[in-house]
Order: structure tokens, then sequence, then C-alpha cells
């Protein structure tokens, strides 16, 4: 019980996979603009996460090694074309919004570094748990980093006005590309300042 | 003739698939830190573009449209690229070594590269015919490849400045990559 509740926490804090692996960058950086967008593209994420977590774990004895990339990639992408259809569904706006993002969940290296360093070798409940954990701390960060922009770029978080316009000049900045640079930049910084620099490149965890 | 040169510059500077798009970001960061492998790096990529706009349209018209089965197109479309990615790599190594060295050890990164599959994708977004999605592919890599050399450039300079503790890696890499991206934004309006 307690190995679980570490692969759970690991995700949202120590080995969370933006702050501390860099992972999954396209995402994080172009829909970040509001924090509603942020929430959703981290569910989607999660979910796609979860679902080709719990499946490849369960199949993976039969992986013959030499495919399995190609095979990860069809599994991925059948849950991202679920999760695109069910958004466009119920929720046609926030498809509209993300866009181009959503079928790029398919090549979020996050989720094949989690899929290569953990759920292919690791039995379905730690699996799963390790998804959930890593879906949640992808989640709350793309919050994070997005409420920043809103708040400094619109002054509003989830479209609630915290900065009226009467006494805060938005810096328009943060809304545009360069601003989700600077952004995510000082955020690191500050992560690294509370505990210590610990970085794995992109690739050196997408382990192909 | 003029509109293919407009696509072109649209996807290699008004809306560079790096900085304004991020598409591609994490070989911009992973491989900018010589300009030598920088730029193999970006020819290796526009490369695999230009081929995979090429097969993709073709599977997209007479194969997924025919049968109605747009459904199936994010797993053809990461199916053909990674394929695609894979044969070039075998081919390389057997019959072009030397070339193979050079740009062969990032081909098999650029299958999970996102700037590839979002080519494909917007070339069928935007509707383009095979001419027009080639010439985008070409200057998507270009933007690409303009992007990480530039990059490179400037890190190689930062290696030997003064950079605060928690700066240094990713975050000054970070905000120097917002600050180009703030001079891109100069071209926004061009060739509206």
């Amino acid at each position: 019980m307690a190995s679980l509740s570490i692969e759970f926490l690991k995700g949202l804090w120590k080995e969370n996979p933006i702050f501390r692996m860099v992972l999954g960058m396209c995402p994080t950086l172009a829909v970040t603009t509001a924090a509603v967008n942020g929430l959703a593209m981290g569910l989607a994420t999660t979910f796609v996460l979860i679902a080709s977590g719990i499946i490849i774990s369960s199949i993976k004895s039969f992986i013959p090694k030499k495919v399995r990339i190609p095979l990860y990639v069809i599994i991925i992408s059948t849950f991202v074309t679920i999760a695109d259809q069910v958004l466009a569904a119920y929720f046609p706006e926030i498809h509209k919004v993300l866009g181009l993002y959503i079928p790029l969940i398919v090549v979020n290296c996050l989720i094949l570094a989690r899929i290569e360093a953990f759920a292919s070798k690791n039995p379905i409940k730690e699996s799963l748990v390790d998804a959930m954990g890593m879906g949640l701390g992808f989640t709350w960060t793309l919050i994070v980093l997005a409420s920043f922009r809103e708040l400094l770029g619109a002054g509003k978080i989830f479209g609630f006005t915290i900065l009226p316009a009467s006494i805060y000049n938005p810096m328009l900045i943060f809304q545009s590309p360069g601003g989700a640079f600077i952004a995510l930049g000082l955020l690191i910084v500050i992560t690294n300042k509370i505990s210590g620099k610990t970085f794995v490149s992109c690739h050196a965890g997408g382990g192909k | 003739m003029h509109d293919l040169l407009s696509i072109f510059f649209a996807a290699g500077i008004v809306n560079n698939f790096v900085l304004t798009k991020f598409l591609g970001i994490c070989p911009f960061l992973g491989v900018s830190t010589k300009t030598k492998s920088a730029f193999s790096m970006g020819l290796a990529v526009t490369f695999v573009m230009f081929f995979s706009a090429f097969f993709t349209y073709i599977i997209n018209t007479y194969v997924l449209e025919v049968f109605n089965i747009q459904f199936l197109t994010y797993a053809t479309f990461i199916l053909v690229i990674a394929s695609f990615v894979q044969l070039v790599e075998m081919f390389m190594k057997k019959y072009l070594p030397a070339l193979y060295e050079s740009f062969g050890i990032y081909l098999p990164l650029i299958t999970t590269n996102c700037a590839i599959l979002g080519l494909v994708l917007l070339n069928r977004i935007n509707g383009f015919n095979m001419v027009e999605g080639l010439v985008y592919a070409l200057g998507g890599g270009f933007g690409f490849t303009l992007a990480i050399v530039l990059m490179s450039g400037i890190r190689e300079r930062l290696d030997l400045a003064d950079i605060p503790e928690a700066f240094k890696g990713v975050p000054i890499a970070l905000i120097t990559a917002g600050i180009l991206a703030i001079a891109f934004m100069g071209f926004t309006g061009m060739m509206g």
C-alpha cells in the first residue's frame, strides 16, 4: 500500500512531468492562455494516459520488443480519437479552442515516456496509479501555468475577474506565444529554487 | 506561383512552426545546444516532413475519403510517419553510411516530433492540394530549421554567460525562446 501511494505522489511533485521532467511541452505552451483550457487539456491527456497505460500493462507480455513503439502509438491514437470525438460531441467550444492540439496528444512524449518507462514493465494496478499520478501532476501544472498567464494577461482566472481593468493594465504579452515561453521559464525557476535542479530531457525520457 | 510563395513564407516565418505554433518544442529544446547538430536535425525534420506530406496526402485522398473512414486519420497518419522514419533509417544505414552518421541519431526522435504530425494534420485542415501541401511542408521545415539554428547560436554564447543557478538549463532556454518568439511577432500581419 505504501508503495502505491509513493507511485501516485511522485507525479505530483518529485517527478512532475512539466516542472521536473520537461515532458509534453507542445500542448503545455500552446493551450495555456486560459485556465479552463489548461484543465481540459490536462484531463484529456490524463484519460489517454490511464487508458493506454492499463491496456499496455495488461498485454505487455504479448508485445514483441522490435515493434513495440508502433504498437504503443496505435493504442495511444485509438484513445486520442475517442477523446477527440467525445470533446467534439459534448464540449464543442473547448474542442474548437484546443483544435490541433488534441490529435497531437498522440505524440505527447509524456505518454510514450510513461508507457516505455513504467506501464510496459509493471503490473496493471501500479500502472494505473502511476498514470493517475502523472496525469494529475500534468493537469495541476497546466492549470497553474494557465492561471498565471490568464491573470497577468487578462486579469482573470477561470474567466472570473480578479484584477479589474481600473486598477490593473493587463500585460497582453502573456497571452502571446512569447509570453508562454517566458511564463513557463519563470515557473521552472521557482520550482528549481524550491527543490534543487534535476532535469531529465524530453528525449532521455522519451525512451526511443 | 504567388500563392505558393505566400504559403511557404507563412509557414516558415510569419506563423513559424516552433515559435508561434509550438510544434516541435522537444527537439527545439533538446538538440539546440550545438549549431551543427541543430542544423542536421532541421534537415532531417524537413526531409521527413516533405515525404510524410506526400504519403499522407495520397492515403487521405484515395483511401480515407473514398471509404469515408476519416475517424482513423490519427492512427493512419502516425503509422505512416513511424514507418517512413523506420524505412529511411534502414535505407541510410545500408546505403548512405556517411549521411546516416551525420543525422542518423536524430531520425528515430522524429517520429514523436509533433511538428510532423502537426504539419500533415494542418495540410488536411487547410484543405491543401498536393503541391500546396508539399510547399507548406518545405516552409514548415525551413521555419523549424531557422528557429533551431538561431536558438543554438544563442545557446552557444549562453554557455559562456554568468547565469544565476536556478535559471541554468531549461529555464534560460525557455526565456530565450520567449524573446525570439516576441521578435517573430514582428512579422504578424505580413502576407495576411
